[in-house]
């Protein structure tokens, strides 16, 4: 029998659904697909999608790091991530110029990830865990600091929405009126790294992509209103999260393959079908003004 | 009563009067141990519109800056409006250089402009009706209104440049600093944003600096301009400033200023 036998419909998938673990698999992505979709519209329009990728990697030795000192996995994810997002809002947006180092540094991270590993257990279980996400793993106490967490991140969003919107588009102007955009780009950075450390138990530091930066990216294909871009990019989230789980169950198979191909399929989509919201020809139509001798 | 001359050489005891936009007493400004111009010594009337000029590199950009507040000067004294430079300062409105180049597919127009008024605004909900109003307004007045709801990344140079005025022009400011404007913009629309500019300062009488590399364009509209020479910066009525030998000096190649039969007049280098 081949490995692909192994995949068959489970009947029982609804019995499953409605058990306790899965109960909590599914409130937790879903508070994570929130978080995720409305902190995703300030990623995108602050063109940082490399924080997002950065701090998923340097969550990663936080993780089992945790494990090897025996404290709760969501506290090393915070101190590794949120330190991290103090260290790239010190060292600028302009990281992601300097390829070479913040590569060197993030590789590093990954090797420190797997050496905390290696001296806690020598399963390859926790690695798997953390790289790809378990939804199924979320323990009710993990639950209630998910709660807590998002509760906070909506609430700083609530507060600091226009002006890290300002200071996101026009840095410049934002600072000339007065705005304090270093304190906000640092804001973004530590919410962000709040959304990472609760994202990578959902999909994994190598899938965190997907949730983080996707859902809100395909819904500013269909919308540029601000309000409408989070509202889309978090009902995206929703969707690949929930629709995940219950194939998952259904197929009995890793969560994290169906949400990353939920919400993959849904931007390919959108992609297919909308234009791009570039100009389609500089003044088409319009006589262009010679130029003098 | 006779008017008393003012005496020229001691412009820095001259009480300064109500009427000017800028003034510019021995200032030198620096970036870390490098002075950028030294001598900066100028008042900018108001109401009127002035450029900018200077070879790549004298400190243009700097002067903008330190207007607005974000660049500590080093030495001497600038007043804008009456008072020292602050961030924050609502009655100036300003369009740095290459404005759109970071905006990507993200931002609307109309989107842009209501953070000119609102971006400092703490907490969410609805723009009141009066915010709107102005907002519209300030589109209206760039004549922006056809494009307002598409995104930036779909506009022209020209229109996005437009949006980028309603944008400081929002909170009404009574100075627009504008940095580059017709930077990378056709003759057309290079001509239709200093047509722009000379109205707006007719219809709500703000002062305008641009800066700017060519002369040309703006030279119908200018009173004169602040002119970055070596190491130094001096303010020049028009007439003094479209000088042969001072914009040959200026920019280092040789410039001919011609006036035409019908009284245009303008720049040009010589072959």
């Amino acid at each position: 029998m081949t490995a692909l036998g192994a995949v068959s419909f489970q009947s029982d998938w609804w019995e499953v659904l409605q058990s306790g673990f899965m109960r909590n698999a599914l409130i937790g992505g879903c508070i994570v697909a929130v978080a995720a979709g409305l902190l995703g519209y300030f990623v995108v329009i602050r063109q940082h999608a490399f924080a997002a990728h950065a701090l998923a990697h340097i969550g990663f030795p936080g993780a089992t790091g945790a494990i090897l000192i025996g404290v709760p996995v969501t506290l090393g994810l915070a101190v590794f991530t949120i330190v991290g997002a103090l260290a790239i809002g010190l060292l600028g947006k302009r990281m992601s110029d300097r390829e070479i180092s913040t590569g060197t540094i993030l590789a590093f991270a990954t090797g420190l990830g797997v050496l905390f590993n290696s001296l806690a257990t020598k399963s390859a279980n926790t690695i798997t865990n953390v790289l790809f996400g378990n939804l199924l793993a979320i323990s009710d106490d993990e639950l209630l600091t998910f709660g807590l967490i998002a509760a906070a991140i909506v609430l700083a969003l609530a507060v600091i929405a226009r002006p890290l919107t300002f200071a996101s588009v026009n840095e410049r102007v934002a600072e000339a009126r007065g705005l304090p955009i270093r304190a906000l780009g640092m804001a973004f950075l530590v919410l962000l790294a709040l959304v990472i450390t609760m994202a990578v138990q959902v999909v994994g530091t190598l899938l965190l992509f997907a949730l983080v930066v996707t859902p809100s990216a395909t819904a500013l294909r269909l919308t540029a209103r601000p309000a409408m871009v989070a509202l889309l990019g978090t009902a995206i989230a929703l969707v690949g999260v929930v629709t995940g789980l219950v194939l998952a169950t259904m197929f009995n198979l890793p969560p994290s393959f169906f949400v990353v191909t939920v919400v993959f399929v849904i931007w390919l989509t959108v992609l297919a079908f909308t234009p791009a919201h570039r100009r389609s020809a500089p003044d088409a139509g319009k006589p262009r003004s010679p130029a003098l001798p | 009563m006779p008017d008393t001359p003012t005496p020229i050489g001691v412009l820095s005891s001259r009480p300064e009067s109500p009427d000017d936009a800028i003034l510019l007493d021995d200032v030198s400004v620096a970036r870390g141990p490098t002075v950028i111009w030294s001598e900066g010594t100028m008042t900018i009337p108001r109401r009127s519109i002035v450029a900018a000029i200077g070879p790549n590199g004298s400190g243009k950009t700097t002067l903008l800056e330190a207007l607005l507040g974000l660049l500590p000067i080093a030495t001497g004294r600038i007043e804008v409006l009456g008072r020292a430079p602050r961030r924050g300062d609502d009655r100036i409105g300003y369009v740095p250089q290459n404005y759109t180049a970071t905006l990507g597919e993200a931002v609307r127009a109309w989107d842009l402009v209501a953070l000119g008024l609102a971006g400092r605004r703490w907490g969410l909900g609805r723009l009141p009706p009066a915010d709107r109003q102005r907002i519209d307004t300030a589109i209206g007045a760039v004549g922006a209104t056809p494009f307002a709801t598409r995104r930036m990344s779909q506009l022209s140079g020209g229109q996005q440049q437009r949006v980028a005025i309603a944008q400081a022009l929002v909170g009404d400011p009574e100075i627009l600093l504008l940095d580059e404007p017709l930077a990378n913009l056709d003759l057309r629309n290079q001509r239709e944003i200093v047509d722009l500019l000379a109205r707006l300062r007719i219809d709500r009488g703000v002062t305008i600096v641009i800066v700017a590399h060519d002369l040309n364009p703006l030279l119908s509209v200018l009173d004169g301009a602040i002119y970055l020479l070596d190491g130094h910066a001096h303010y020049g009525a028009v007439g003094e400033v479209v000088d042969e030998e001072l914009l040959t000096h200026l920019y280092g190649t040789q410039v001919r200023v011609v006036r035409t039969a019908t009284g245009d007049l303008f720049t040009r280098s010589a072959p």
